[in-house]
C-alpha cells in the first residue's frame, strides 16, 4: 500500500512538471492570458504542490475521480471514458491470454521434454525472433503480409468476427513466446537435480515424472509473474490496439499522448501504474499459494 | 563383483597376464645400452647448470578466463558472423556521411553535390529539363539514382536510413553506457556500504514497480523527444536491474575469505573493488551493455510509434519504420517501410544474438 501511494505520488508530481501550455487543448494562441489564468486556477494548478498532492487524493480516494478530459471529450470525467474502453481491452485481454498460456506452457514442456532435438530448435527460433525483433516491426508485417496470405481484414470491425483473429494472434505471439522460454528454462534446470533422479529410479515414467514433479515445480517461479501478466494483457496492448484501431484502453492512451490531453493521460498513466503495482502484489501471494515454503511474513535472514 | 562370476574370473586372469607382460617389456627397456647412448645427436642436448629461480618456479595452470571467453566466442560461428555484420554496419554507417556523392549517385545535374550528415533530410528537386521542374522527387521507387527510393516529401531513403541508423546506435550506446556506469556504481555501493542498503532497497522497490512503458512515456510527454532526453529516459529505469544484480553478487564475493585477507593485509577499499570485485562481474555487465543496445533501439521505435519519438527533421529508425507504416495501404510504396525494418530488424537480431553467445563464453562453466 505504501508502494503504491509513493508510486502514484511520484508519477503525479512528475506530471506537473509539464508546461501550462498544454493545458488549453491547442487553442491557447486564441486565448487571452486572463482566460488561461483562470483555467489553470480552476485547475488548481497554482496551488503548492503539497496542496495539489493532498487534492489529488482526497479526490480520489473519497469519490473515485481521476479529473477531467481536457481535449477527447471536453468536461467528461476520465473514469466515464475509460470504462467503456475497457470493455473492448478486456475482452482481447482474456482470449489472448488463455491462448499464450495454452500454448506457450504445452511447447515448454514439449522443448523441454525433446530438448535438442528438431522442434526444440525450431522453437527457440520462434522465442528468437519474438525477443530480438522489436513487437513494432512484426506486428506491422502481420498486418500486412498474414492478412493478406490468409485474406483477413487488416482493421478491426466491431460486428466482423473473423477480424478478431489477428489482433488476438498478435496479442498472444510475446506472451507465447516468453511463457515457452521460461517454462523450458525451469523444466530443464529441474530435470537435472537428484529428486528427479530418484523419481526415474523409483520407476516412475517420464511423462508421470515430468507432470507430476518437474511442471509444479517449475511453475512456482512462473506464478509470480502471472498476475502482472494478466492484468496488463487485460489492460491493453498500446501497439495492437491502436494499429488494429480496436476502442481499447490501450489506444486511448494513444490518442490522448497525441492530442496532448493532460489529464487523461494523467489518469491513464495512474491506473496503469496502479496496476502493475498490484499484480506485483498479487504474484506475491500467488507464489506463496503455489509453494508452501514461501511466506510473506517471515523476515529472511538477509545476510 | 561376485567372487563366482565366471566371466569376471577369467576377465581377472586375463588382465593378470597383460600386466605381467608390460611390466616386463618396461623392466627391459628402463635403460639405454651404452650403445644407443654413442648413437645420439649431442647437439639435440644442453647441459642446464643449477638455477635457484628455476628451482623456486611453481607450476600453474595457464588459464586465462579472457582466452578461454575468447576461444568459447570464436567456437559459436553464427555468433562470430554477426559480430562482423555488427561491425561493417557500424563502420558504415559512420563512414556514409562522408563518402562522396552520397544522395547525388548519378544525378548531378540541378543539385550540388552536398556531404555530411545534414545531407540526410534534404529534399530533391526535379532538375531543369524535366517535365516537373522544380517540383520535389516524391515517392520514386528504388533506382540507380536513389538506390533505396525516396519519401513522401522527396528525400532520399538511402541517405535517410544510414542517418537514422546513426541517430539509433547514438542512442543505444549512449543508454548502454549510461546503463553499465551508473549501474555497476551504485550496485557497488549498495552492496558495499551496508548503511545504504536500506535506502536502496526501498528505493528500488519503489522505482521498481513503474512500469518502465509508463516511465518512458511520462518523461518524453514532460520533457518533449530529443536524443539527450530520450537517452535520459532511457537509463532512468535501466541500471536497476544491473544495480541489483551487483549489489547481490558484492554481498556474496565480498567478505569471503580472498577479501578478508586482501583487507588484512592492508589493500584500500577502492582497489578491492576494482581488483578484487569488479572482475567477477565483467561478463555479466557486458551482456547487459550487449543487450541494452537493441532494447533501446525498441523502445525508441515504440515512442515513435505512439507519437512521442524524435521529429522528422532527426531521421532514427523509429520515425523512419513509423512514416513508412503510414504507407502500408499502398502496396507500390511498401519499400519506405520494408527497407527501414529490415535494417532494424538485422540490427536488433545481431546484438541480441551477439549478447548471449557472448554471455555464454563467459560463463565458467562452459570453459573446459
Amino acid at each position: 500500500m505504501i508502494t503504491m501511494f509513493l508510486v502514484l505520488s511520484i508519477v503525479f508530481m512528475l506530471m506537473r512538471l509539464l508546461p501550462t501550455d498544454t493545458y488549453f487543448g491547442g487553442r491557447s494562441d486564441s486565448m487571452s492570458d486572463t482566460v488561461k489564468e483562470n483555467i489553470l486556477k480552476q485547475l488548481g494548478l497554482f496551488d503548492p504542490w503539497y496542496v495539489q498532492l493532498g487534492n489529488f487524493w482526497k479526490k480520489l480516494l473519497l469519490h473515485g475521480d481521476l479529473g477531467e478530459s481536457i481535449v477527447i471529450q471536453q468536461g467528461a470525467k476520465c473514469v466515464d471514458l475509460i470504462i467503456p474502453k475497457a470493455k473492448w481491452s478486456f475482452q482481447f485481454g482474456a482470449i489472448a491470454m488463455i491462448f499464450q498460456m495454452l500454448i506457450g506452457y504445452s511447447m515448454g514442456v514439449m522443448m523441454a521434454r525433446w530438448k535438442g532435438r528438431f522442434f526444440d530448435s525450431l522453437g527457440n527460433l520462434y522465442i528468437l525472433l519474438i525477443n530480438a525483433l522489436p513487437a513494432a516491426v512484426y506486428f506491422l508485417f502481420i498486418q500486412i503480409y498474414v492478412s493478406k496470405a490468409l485474406g483477413l481484414p487488416m482493421l478491426f470491425e466491431r460486428y466482423n468476427p473473423v477480424s478478431r483473429i489477428l489482433p488476438i494472434l498478435c496479442l498472444s505471439l510475446g506472451g507465447i513466446a516468453s511463457n515457452a522460454m521460461w517454462m523450458r528454462r525451469y523444466m530443464v534446470d529441474q530435470m537435472n537435480l537428484d529428486y528427479i533422479r530418484l523419481a526415474r529410479a523409483k520407476g516412475m515414467t517420464s511423462s508421470q515424472v515430468a507432470f507430476r514433479h518437474v511442471m509444479r515445480n517449475a511453475f512456482i517461479p512462473m506464478a509470480q509473474s502471472l498476475p502482472t501478466t494478466l492484468l496488463f494483457t487485460i489492460s491493453g496492448s498500446l501497439y495492437v490496439e491502436s494499429l488494429f484501431s480496436i476502442p481499447g484502453m490501450g489506444g486511448l492512451l494513444i490518442t490522448s499522448i497525441q492530442r496532448q490531453d493532460n489529464t487523461m493521460v494523467q489518469a491513464m498513466v495512474l491506473l496503469y501504474s496502479a496496476i502493475s503495482v498490484i499484480g506485483l502484489l498479487l504474484g506475491d501471494i500467488m507464489m506463496m499459494i503455489c509453494d508452501p515454503r514461501i511466506s510473506l511474513t517471515k523476515k529472511g535472514g538477509s545476510r | 563383483m561376485s567372487r563366482f562370476s565366471v566371466k569376471e574370473n577369467r576377465a581377472n586372469r586375463l588382465e593378470e597376464a597383460l600386466l605381467e607382460q608390460i611390466e616386463q617389456t618396461a623392466a627391459e627397456r628402463d635403460e639405454l645400452t651404452a650403445g644407443e647412448i654413442e648413437s645420439l645427436d649431442p647437439e639435440e642436448f644442453e647441459t642446464v647448470p643449477y638455477s635457484a629461480e628455476g628451482a623456486e618456479r611453481i607450476g600453474y595452470s595457464n588459464y586465462s578466463y579472457w582466452r578461454s571467453t575468447l576461444r568459447m566466442f570464436l567456437k559459436n560461428r553464427l555468433a562470430v558472423a554477426m559480430l562482423i555484420v555488427i561491425v561493417l554496419l557500424m563502420g558504415f554507417a559512420i563512414v556514409q556521411a562522408y563518402l562522396p556523392g552520397q544522395g547525388t549517385r548519378g544525378l548531378t545535374e540541378g543539385i550540388l553535390p552536398a556531404q555530411g550528415p545534414q545531407n540526410a533530410i534534404r529534399i530533391y528537386n526535379w532538375p531543369d529539363g524535366t517535365k516537373d521542374a522544380g517540383l520535389p522527387m516524391k515517392n520514386q521507387r528504388p533506382s540507380g539514382a536513389f538506390w533505396f527510393g525516396t519519401n513522401a516529401i522527396g528525400q532520399d531513403l538511402w541517405s535517410m536510413i544510414w542517418s537514422g541508423t546513426r541517430t539509433s546506435l547514438i542512442i543505444g550506446f549512449a543508454v548502454a553506457l549510461i546503463e553499465a556506469v551508473v549501474g555497476t556504481f551504485t550496485g557497488l555501493l549498495w552492496g558495499y556500504i551496508r548503511k545504504l542498503d536500506f535506502f536502496f532497497t526501498e528505493l528500488y522497490n519503489v522505482l521498481n514497480n513503474i512500469p518502465t512503458t509508463i516511465v518512458l512515456i511520462l518523461c518524453t510527454y514532460v520533457m518533449r523527444a530529443s536524443i539527450p532526453t530520450l537517452i535520459l529516459a532511457m537509463s532512468l529505469t535501466g541500471w536497476m536491474g544491473l544495480a541489483r544484480f551487483i549489489r547481490n553478487q558484492v554481498l556474496m564475493i565480498r567478505d569471503r575469505d580472498f577479501n578478508l585477507a586482501s583487507r588484512c593485509l592492508g589493500t584500500p577499499t577502492d582497489r578491492i573493488i576494482v581488483k578484487n570485485l569488479i572482475p567477477q562481474m565483467v561478463s555479466v555487465i557486458m551482456l547487459r551493455m550487449a543487450l541494452a543496445v537493441p532494447g533501446a533501439i525498441g523502445w525508441e521505435v515504440f515512442l515513435s510509434y505512439i507519437g512521442l519519438g524524435l521529429s522528422v527533421d532527426t531521421p532514427s529508425l523509429g520515425n523512419l519504420v513509423n512514416t513508412g507504416r503510414a504507407m502500408i495501404s499502398a502496396p507500390r510504396l511498401r519499400y519506405q517501410l520494408i527497407f527501414p525494418a529490415v535494417i532494424l530488424s538485422v540490427i536488433t537480431i545481431c546484438f541480441y544474438l551477439v549478447g548471449n553467445a557472448f554471455a555464454d563464453a563467459a560463463d565458467p562453466r562452459n570453459h573446459l
